[in-house]
């Protein structure tokens, strides 16, 4: 079949309620704790075009952890890829925060509690609001948009040494060429930039980006020396980091940096989950660097697509936000052909140039935006995974 | 031509092998990215797809160069042309 090649930088979005633009135009029937996602996956299952979105958390957190908690619920449900919210949790009261929160967006979205209803009364109300909501976002149409309205996150997965060479250098390409055209983006990371923490200080924009940034790293650091019974050789690089021809952390860092480009700065620093307010430009973001942690923090901050190069082939995806993976390891191309959007392993064999596949990578975004399926969405990969702090009480 | 091996940086002491098949004794080409210049060096192990190649004699303890960039230290010498990876290189973080 012949490849279509999209024809110019505007795409085909779903303009929301408070003017955000999403990609793609899912009901989603949201979870608040662990205890509601039997409730929450009947309903997606009685309601065909829903979705639940289950996870293991949401009771018994405690300060900043629950603050981060609500803050990925809300993102989540605020996200503009989302028409409409339907919000499942034992009891009334934080279920009805997670609604108002995704309210102040003006999407529709409404809350069941499961206390004195019991799963299968619940169930039965939501599935009917569920449908509802369901029908009316089948009718939205899809708008022209441009590229100033678009939120694009980035984050690599077992890397390899081709990541750093090609695929990672690729990203940022795109985000050089894409950031004076007003596109908002996205990379984190924070233990990944190991060894290269002061050449990420210098790509901030202003002192108080770069001071923020090093407050982040350190405390990250502080993190892992408290915890740490190994120099985390296995865990950071990973193992297959590791098969791939990665040695250390140091040498990671710099593959993973250059996702940002040669030189597009970045504007601000945001905590997990936080969505940017300093207008269009490249933000850091404090995050984990395990895939779908990642990846689930960038979707709850309002990101739309996300660019993901992979060396030894990481097949995640997100309920929510589309991920394309891209990868120049031609053995990864050739093996796990199925998880690969974009083959840019012609730089490794100079048959490619990296401003081609800058070129082709930005093609095949768009293409994503106007609604192509990812290989991820294809495969069904919705991993969302909210990060924890510490313990629950 | 092929190209067996990619150095980021002129300043770099390893290479990146990019080839499926490099046995000992195989006499490679590398492309040096910054300043698009070509290079030959004679592997002396088999070194993977992906993994690095000491481009020159590298001593104990000795800092590593890629990006032009410290990425850790050599934990055993490392001969011209042999593979350089976490049996002989660690990380000076952590």
């Amino acid at each position: 079949m012949a490849r279509k090649s999209a024809k110019s930088l505007n795409f085909l979005g779903y303009r929301r309620e408070n003017g955000r633009v999403g990609i793609r135009n899912h009901v989603i029937v949201l979870p608040l704790d662990d205890l509601s996602n039997a409730a929450a996956e009947a309903v997606a299952n009685n309601i065909k075009g829903t979705m639940a979105l289950p996870h293991a958390y949401g009771r018994l957190q405690f300060g900043e952890d629950l603050e981060l908690h609500f803050r990925t619920l809300i993102g989540t449900g605020a996200n503009p890829n989302v028409a409409a919210v339907v919000v499942i949790g034992i009891e009334p009261g934080w279920t009805g925060r997670v609604v108002e929160g995704i309210k102040k967006t003006g999407k529709p979205v409404a809350g069941f509690a499961i206390e004195g209803n019991g799963d299968i009364m619940t169930i039965a109300k939501a599935s009917r609001q569920a449908k509802d909501f369901l029908h009316w976002a089948s009718e939205i149409q899809r708008t022209d948009c441009v590229m100033k309205e678009l939120f694009i996150s980035a984050k690599c997965g077992e890397s390899d040494t081709t990541s750093g060479l090609a695929s990672c250098p690729t990203v940022g390409n795109l985000i050089d060429k894409l950031d004076p055209l007003g596109a908002t983006t996205c990379f984190g990371e924070t233990s990944e930039i190991t060894g290269a923490e002061v050449v990420c200080a210098s790509r901030a924009a202003t002192k108080q980006a770069a001071d923020k940034f090093m407050r982040a790293f350190s405390d990250y650091q502080a993190m892992i020396d408290r915890y740490k019974t190994n120099d985390l050789s296995e865990s950071q690089p990973t193992k297959g980091n590791i098969a791939g021809g990665l040695t250390t952390i140091e040498e990671k860092a710099f593959g993973n940096l250059a996702k940002i480009g040669k030189k597009t700065k970045y504007i601000d620093v945001l905590k997990p989950a936080e969505a940017p307010k300093k207008g269009p430009g490249l933000y850091f973001m404090d995050t984990s660097s395990a895939a779908a942690e990642c990846v689930t923090l960038q979707a709850a901050a309002g990101f739309v697509v996300h660019l993901f190069p992979t060396g030894q082939g990481n097949v995640i995806g997100n309920p929510i936000e589309p991920v394309i993976k891209l990868t120049a390891n031609p053995k990864t191309a050739r093996e796990m052909s199925e998880h690969i959007d974009l083959d840019v392993s012609g730089i490794l064999r100079r048959q490619m140039t990296l401003d081609e596949a800058g070129d082709a990578l930005i093609d095949i975004m768009i293409r994503t935006c106007n609604g192509r399926l990812t290989c991820a969405e294809a495969l069904g990969h919705r991993e969302f995974v909210m990060t924890k702090l510490y313990p629950s009480a | 031509m092929t190209t067996h091996f990619i150095v980021h940086d002129k300043k770099d002491t390893v290479g990146v092998i990019v080839v499926e098949d490099v046995k000992p004794e195989m006499n490679l080409t590398g492309w040096i990215m910054e300043t698009d210049e070509t290079i030959r060096l004679k592997a002396k192990d088999a070194i993977p797809l992906g993994h690095k190649i000491a481009l020159k004699d590298i001593a104990t303890g000795e800092t590593l160069l890629k990006y032009g960039y410290d990425i850790g230290k050599s934990v055993a010498a490392i001969g011209k042309g042999r593979h350089a990876h976490v049996h002989n290189v660690k990380t000076k973080r952590w």
